[in-house]
């Protein structure tokens, strides 16, 4: 028996993979022009350096204060499950929010410097050989 | 639960907490046809019971969507599994399993950008859903391996005769595995990160 056969489709330049913007889309320029801008994503400001950082889903973000009086509940709920670093996915899966949701919640918070978000180590054109290996060895040991 | 969450809020178990040192991730996907077992992949080698994220179907995706005629009229929600392995005191690993349909591609925006890279699951009785998954992959540039999930009941072929009907070239791993076991599962990661390393070696990862 023969598997079926795999036919690679012509190349559509159209669908190659959009390249990072340099300057974050505004709300207002977003949604319109160009088919390379993502309108759900989120810039936000990261509170150490003050250079934009865009969320992920595996962005860890950590409290830095106790919730106070004047946040939403949903806010409060956050703070209190990021006590110890969680990932934007966790936060999203324990508070039962779309990731879209939990990406506006997650920027008032980091706005009003109530939580830190630490940004994932993401594919680069230069490899971190040293992260790769970092990675098999933490394999290894499970 | 954990009963330091007096909320109604569930959180993450005592034992399941990061350590404050944890200073970033990195996150592999896991991309297959429904049923191919990629939560079952997740769960496997998982140090936390595998959890549920959900992305609504959003601006960004109605372009595709748009293309399967009524679907689009509604909002789409889908639901990704995913794991987490600690790497080291400082790195985590995430691991996303993503179904592989074209209508789902809306999800792969945020869940690829920056992955090291992907597992394609397969099942060899259903092939052909892997198909589209594969060169959406190799437009975007997002580096994979094979990973045949052995089914009892599932048609074996020799590697090769995969390797030719999927239309890889030789240096993508093609592999064999039991997504329920962990070594397999684990093995199976082993490979991508070969591959990743020899793909830096070489200095052809873009």
């Amino acid at each position: 028996m023969t598997p079926p056969q795999r036919k690679r489709r012509r190349p559509r330049p159209e669908l190659a993979p959009p390249p990072l913007p340099s300057v974050p889309p505004t709300p207002e320029s977003g949604g319109e022009d160009g088919d390379n801008k993502n309108p759900e994503r989120l810039y936000v400001i990261s509170g150490a350096d003050g250079a934009r950082a865009e969320l992920d889903l595996v962005t860890l973000i950590v409290a830095r204060a106790a919730p106070p009086p004047s946040v939403t509940p949903e806010q409060a709920a956050l703070l209190r499950l990021c006590l110890a670093p969680l990932s934007v996915a966790e936060l999203s899966a324990y508070l039962n929010l779309p990731f879209s949701a939990m990406t506006a919640l997650i920027t008032e918070l980091i706005t009003a410097e109530l939580v830190q978000a630490r940004a994932p180590i993401v594919r680069q054109a230069l490899p971190d050989r040293s992260l790769l290996e970092a990675v098999m060895h933490g394999l290894q040991k499970l | 639960m954990d009963f330091k969450n007096s909320d109604t809020i569930p959180g993450p178990r005592t034992e399941d907490h990061l350590p404050h040192t944890a200073q970033a991730a990195v996150k592999i996907v896991i991309v297959g046809g429904f049923g191919v077992g990629k939560t079952t992949m997740v769960g496997s080698v998982s140090e936390i019971r595998p959890l549920t994220t959900e992305e609504t179907m959003t601006q960004a995706g109605i372009g595709v969507d748009d293309n399967y005629g009524s679907e689009s009229k509604t909002a789409t929600t889908v639901a990704m599994d995913f794991g987490r392995i600690s790497i080291t005191d400082q790195l985590v690993l995430y691991l996303f399993g993503t179904p592989g349909q074209e209508r789902f591609w809306f999800l792969w925006n945020g869940l690829f950008e920056g992955a090291l890279g992907a597992v394609v699951l397969i099942d060899t009785r259903r092939l052909e859903v892997s198909f589209d998954v594969m060169g959406r992959l190799e437009e975007r540039g997002v580096p994979f391996v094979v990973a045949v999930n052995s089914f009892p009941d599932a048609p074996r072929y020799p590697i090769e005769e995969l390797r030719t009907a999927l239309d890889l070239s030789p240096e993508i791993p093609i592999i064999e595995c039991d997504a329920r076991r962990r070594a397999s599962s684990r093995d199976v990661l082993m490979t991508l990160m070969r591959f990743l390393h020899s793909l830096a070696m070489s200095g052809a990862l873009t």
